[in-house]
């Protein structure tokens, strides 16, 4: 195959050009306008007038929402993904081990990524204010019932998608290697320090990756598990940026200017956080 | 052999693109007759509840003239989000709706001055339109009232009539006697006022409305760049009194829906419901006989001459973006909409719209008759200002400080209340870029 392909560029145009023209329209393109929007006063994309970077001083001058954002989703991410990373590995350790019925608690586990986060949002909202209502409180009460209320939520719809990575790693590793770290007198402990971290940091750097990102991504289910609200003290980055962008008139400019911001958080921490965790892969 | 492959595989991609592009262009046309040369209509509609009946008022219409008329309806509270996206498409909506005038501001370059059109000169009132010196931007369509919505037959069990609210202070003092009496006779004055977003609007924008409207009147203006709040004290008392003698405790009104409330007032759990004419398919069940509209009092002076709420916050747009042709063809739609015997009934039968147009039919809506008793009486409407509010910004600040106020009502709290009315309102027309 590669060969025909190297043979004759009209095949490689034939497979690879539906996709690229694809990955083209529907990426590239509307990516490189957000940019160039972003430094525009417009409210359709026909209307927009270049305005410099207005837009960029105003997000810092005339909004206070967006710094507040920014740190509520920093501590969530980094929160989320501990805990994330630390509860899937525990269980994907326990459903490797040899008794029955670990397929069926692992489907179980899995479960709850199958269903959307704006329906997740909802049940969340039902069932959490069901608890704080016995104590005269709901989830918009205070920032802080929200903060805990997402993160009980994304533990509950992650930790399933996570185990299953490090079930695959944890499969992966041989049976010989653990045995012989036994008879060389080698604790559980050790083994699984030595032996079995190391050999899943693959899935390790995937998870955290995935875990830290969708951290930062979080929208729907903040969107419908509290708004944001009270005072947009709940408010992460994607919605406070969704909020901007609709909530004022001639606003859209800032909106655009923040999902810029934000795009470039986001990549320069998951660059940041891939490269630390693969120089830690074992061979 | 493999040459012939490929060829089969991209002549199959172009047949089944092809394909594609066919039936798209199918769903487009809705019938035989369309005359393109006529122009187009293309209408984005803001009332989901009504999308049925624009479809086959636009089908009805292309029969007759063979002009295209399109419906496509924002999916709720997506208006504005479909609208922007819409009207950067080349083929754009030749006919959309815009809020008000905070809402006109942010479309005003896509508004054709409609003073010359037919549809604007068919208006009962010029206050029905929108317009800025002797531009016409947009024409409503649709009149709606609000107040509260009494059941008579609780009201009556609890030993009063409705002749009985003249005002504010007779409005608390039969509240607070029904929550008093609340454990013999089984039911609350007020429904939840629920604080879900669902629900919310209710009170950030309806109930706001006043303390606004009698400032304005007080004032003797329209709209303003700096709210004074004079009238926060009367806000006050009239949300006192809907937490403490409602269903549930003021506490959780947060997680409150607008269906919750409904579901109270029809099962006659509560007396007294604050909602407008379009609630009336909901709660038409409670009986004709039972329901009757008041006004909402919050204790200003004069408020024994006060009517319902009553306005508009939907006007029809027309894009002078589009082409001449397609301009034309969407005011000659609109025109035939508000005069024609077909259109008039539609509105006033199938979409129950009381329409402010000088052909227009009576609506089989309870309340809108309800509405034009309160004005023959020679009580006087209260104008609909929530639509000079500067931003959703704004609502969604009074709405999260009523929610703190009512989880603790205290002065402190109702400090965080004065701030999202009064500084929110300055700050947000601050920051609204003209």
């Amino acid at each position: 195959m590669e060969k025909i392909m190297k043979k004759n560029p009209a095949y490689f145009a034939l497979f690879a050009l539906p996709t690229l023209i694809a990955f083209m329209i529907g990426f590239v393109v509307p990516f490189g306008m957000g940019i160039y929007l972003s430094f525009c006063d417009f409210n359709t994309m026909d209307d927009a007038e270049f305005v410099g970077v207005a837009n960029y001083m105003e997000i810092f001058s005339g909004d206070e929402t967006f710094v507040h954002s920014f740190w509520f989703t920093a501590l969530f991410a980094v929160i989320s993904t501990v805990a994330i990373n630390v509860i899937a590995f525990l269980v994907a350790v326990l459903l490797t081990k040899n008794f029955g019925g670990t397929n069926i608690f692992r489907t179980v586990f899995f479960m709850p990524n199958l269903l959307g986060g704006v329906l997740l949002g909802t049940i969340w909202k039902i069932l959490l204010n069901g608890v704080l209502l016995s104590f005269k409180q709901t989830l918009t009460t205070n920032g802080v019932y929200g903060f805990v209320g997402l993160l009980i939520l994304m533990i509950w719809q992650q930790v399933g998608y996570m185990m299953i990575i490090y079930v695959a790693g944890l499969q992966g590793i041989p049976d010989e290697l653990k045995e012989a770290a036994r008879i060389d007198g080698a604790s559980s402990f050790k083994v699984l320090t030595k032996i079995t971290i190391p050999l899943v940091m693959p899935s390790i750097s995937m998870c955290t990756f995935l875990s830290i990102t969708n951290g930062f991504k979080l929208f729907d289910q903040n969107l419908t598990l509290t708004g944001g609200e009270p005072m947009h003290k709940s408010e992460m980055l994607a919605l406070n940026i969704y909020n901007t962008f609709y909530n004022r008139v001639g606003w859209k400019g800032v909106g655009q200017a923040k999902a810029v911001l934000f795009f470039l958080l986001v990549g320069v921490i998951a660059i940041i956080q891939l490269k630390a965790t693969q120089s830690k892969e074992a061979d | 052999m493999k040459k012939r492959l490929a060829l089969i595989l991209a002549s199959a991609m172009l047949v089944s693109s092809a394909l594609c592009g066919l039936t798209s262009c199918k769903a487009g046309g809705n019938n035989g007759n369309v005359d393109s040369s006529k122009g187009h209509v293309y209408y984005l509609n803001f009332k989901p509840e009504q999308d049925a009946q624009w479809q086959a008022l636009a089908e009805a219409y292309t029969e007759e003239t063979g002009v295209q008329v399109d419906v496509l309806t924002a999916a709720d509270g997506t208006y504005e989000t479909t609208l922007a996206s819409e009207m950067a498409k080349s083929d754009a909506p030749t006919l959309f709706q815009v809020n008000g005038p905070v809402g006109l501001a942010n479309w005003k370059d896509y508004c054709y001055d409609m003073s010359s059109s037919a549809v604007y000169k068919e208006l009962t009132s010029e206050s029905y339109a929108l317009k800025e010196g002797s531009a016409v931007y947009g024409v409503a369509y649709v009149v709606e009232t609000y107040g509260i919505i009494v059941n008579t037959k609780l009201l009556g069990d609890a030993g009063y009539k409705v002749e009985d609210i003249k005002d504010f202070a007779s409005l608390k003092a039969i509240a607070e006697d029904i929550t008093a009496k609340k454990a013999t006779l089984g039911f609350s004055a007020f429904t939840s006022a629920g604080m879900d977003g669902s629900s919310d609007w209710r009170f950030k924008t309806h109930l706001a409305n006043l303390p606004i409207y009698y400032e304005y009147k007080a004032d003797g203006i329209g709209t303003t760049d700096a709210i004074k709040g004079t009238y926060l004290d009367n806000y006050r008392a009239i949300w006192d009194l809907y937490i403490n003698n409602a269903t549930c405790e003021p506490g959780i009104l947060s997680t409150k829906t607008g269906d919750d409330a409904v579901a109270e007032f029809k099962s006659g759990q509560a007396v007294f419901y604050q909602n407008g004419t379009w609630a009336y398919g909901d709660i038409a069940e409670v009986g004709d006989e039972n329901l009757k509209m008041i006004p909402i009092y919050i204790g200003a002076e004069g408020e024994e001459n006060q009517g319902l709420c009553t306005g508009s916050e939907n006007y029809w747009c027309v894009n002078n973006k589009s082409s001449q042709e397609d301009i034309d063809a969407t005011l000659d739609f609109l025109e035939w909409v508000v005069t024609s015997d077909k259109g008039t009934t539609a509105l006033a039968e199938e979409m129950k719209f009381v329409s402010p147009f000088k052909k227009a039919k009576e609506a089989s809506n309870l309340f809108v008759k309800q509405d034009a008793e309160y004005t023959a009486a020679g009580k006087t409407p209260v104008d609909w200002c929530f639509s000079t509010m500067p931003s959703e910004e704004w609502k969604n600040g009074v709405g999260s400080a009523l929610t703190a106020y009512a989880s603790d009502p205290s002065d402190a709290t109702w400090e965080g209340v004065k701030t999202a009315f009064v500084d929110g309102w300055a700050s947000e027309v601050e920051k609204t870029k003209k």
